[in-house]
């Protein structure tokens, strides 16, 4: 019997392989930072397969390297695609270093995401730390466009100073929209810094929303995850609605290289998002 | 909040200090008294006797301090059902730092002589509201310590 080809297949056979870059064009680049840049890109040719939030894309510069990033907005995905860069090294720098038109080349999208469909009727409590807000834009666009299948939600973001939290004002307006709590915090305040002083733990005590009735998304560096689902299960937060965006020097994106191996997870599959009971005991032995 | 009642049912409402056992709340309430405050209302100076402790039943205060040449530093915010103070606990009974309104704010204020008459006179009340104090510091001590690794700077050997 002549095997079926469904559209399913098609799509299948049209999707590039996972090892190999599509090209992508700078279509504009907006400095947040020194050391950060928001960059829109639209495909060159065959974009890559769809995207959910809180997945990451392997993102070559050519003749320097690749590098994990998470998605930061799936705006017209996936002919148009947006990410959010920190230069932290030679390949993310010379990503942020970009300007307009330049071609760059994308492999994903990857990995598991925040499946925020699976917490429908819940209230929303989402914890960013730093540069850990970024692949939480998705998820928030994705509670905007649903909102009505939710109940209270709330957003925390703590960064180091009021000028490192990153599109704070693209922040204030989308709580508005939403009718969100919105918390901000800063280590070190400026003159003239009206939000919160302190860690992002303290702000959960504010939120209104319950953690009891709530899902937590938390992004950000690990040990302010660690501290952020402590303070949760200690408000009586069920850890199963409990996720953390993980990274562990994913390359590959298709669990062969092994680098991002966490126990018995790839990051780059498994992950980068996980339920806390599947990774919390792990996110507490050094050197894991 | 006027009178007792209303001071005790605003501290039942908040939820740093509701997790207390009702005779420590009625205690509290006995030594309290409502007391609204504006944006920028200095609530403590560093030095002063620690006559008051305060909850926050709504709006935010500041711990500050000062240098010469940098002004007022905030040092942290609390926020509603918070415990501001812990001088008041520990002897020579005097602030360590300022205390003051960031927006209009609501607050319990407790007067801290009677309170400590009442833990010397019961210990466990005085076990329960210790404890309490502890489980804050240590809250906020682990928040400090966490601040202290400047968490959100880029990690070592990033590509």
């Amino acid at each position: 019997m002549a095997p079926v080809v469904g559209p399913a297949t098609v799509a299948a056979e049209l999707a590039p392989h996972p090892m190999h870059p599509v090209a992508y064009r700078v279509a504009r680049r907006r400095a947040l930072a020194d050391d950060v840049a928001a960059l829109d890109l639209i495909a060159s040719d065959q974009p890559i397969g769809a995207a959910e939030p809180g997945q990451f894309a392997m993102l070559w510069a050519p003749g320097v390297g690749e590098v994990p990033i998470s998605f930061s907005g799936l705006v017209g995905a996936p002919d148009a695609l947006q990410f959010t860069v920190r230069a932290v090294g030679e390949v993310s720098a010379a990503l942020v270093g970009l300007t307009d038109g330049r071609v760059i080349g994308v492999r994903g999208p990857f990995g598991r995401g925040w499946r925020l469909d699976t917490e429908q009727g819940r209230d929303v409590l989402v914890v960013a730390g730093g540069i850990g807000l970024v692949p939480l834009w998705p998820l928030l666009d994705e509670l905007e466009r649903d909102r009505d299948r939710f109940g209270e939600v709330a957003v925390v973001a703590g960064s180091r100073r009021p000028a490192d939290l990153l599109d704070d004002e693209r922040l204030w307006d989308w709580a508005e929209r939403t009718g969100a709590h919105l918390g901000l915090t800063v280590d070190v305040p400026a003159v003239g810094w009206g939000g919160d002083v302190g860690l992002v733990t303290a702000l959960l005590d504010r939120t209104g929303v319950d953690p009891t009735s709530a899902s937590a998304f938390v992004c950000g560096p690990e040990v302010m995850m660690r501290a952020t689902a402590r303070r949760l299960l200690a408000m009586g937060a069920d850890p199963a609605h409990v996720r953390v965006s993980l990274e562990r020097n994913m390359a590959c994106g298709i669990r062969q290289c092994g680098r991002c191996q966490l126990g018995p997870f790839f990051v780059c599959t498994d992950g980068p998002v996980f339920d806390l009971p599947e990774v919390g005991r792990l996110m507490e032995v050094p050197a894991l | 909040m006027t009178d007792t009642t209303d001071v005790r049912i605003a501290l039942g409402q908040v939820a740093g200090v509701h997790a207390l056992p009702l005779r420590a709340l009625d205690d509290l309430a006995a030594c309290g008294t409502g007391r609204a405050v504006g944006a920028g209302t200095t609530l403590a100076n560093e030095g002063d006797d620690a006559t008051y402790l305060y909850v926050v039943i709504e709006g935010r205060v500041a711990i500050d301090t000062h240098t010469p040449g940098d002004g007022t530093l905030v040092l942290e915010t609390l926020g509603r059902g918070e415990l501001v103070g812990w001088s008041w606990l520990v002897p020579p009974h005097r602030w360590r730092f300022a205390v003051r309104a960031v927006d209009d704010t609501d607050l319990v204020e407790i007067d801290a002589a009677a309170l400590r008459d009442r833990c010397i006179v019961d210990p466990e009340l005085g076990f329960t509201l210790a404890r309490h104090v502890v489980a804050g510091l240590a809250a906020r001590l682990e928040a400090t310590r966490l601040r202290l690794l400047d968490l959100y700077a880029p990690p070592p050997g990033g590509r």
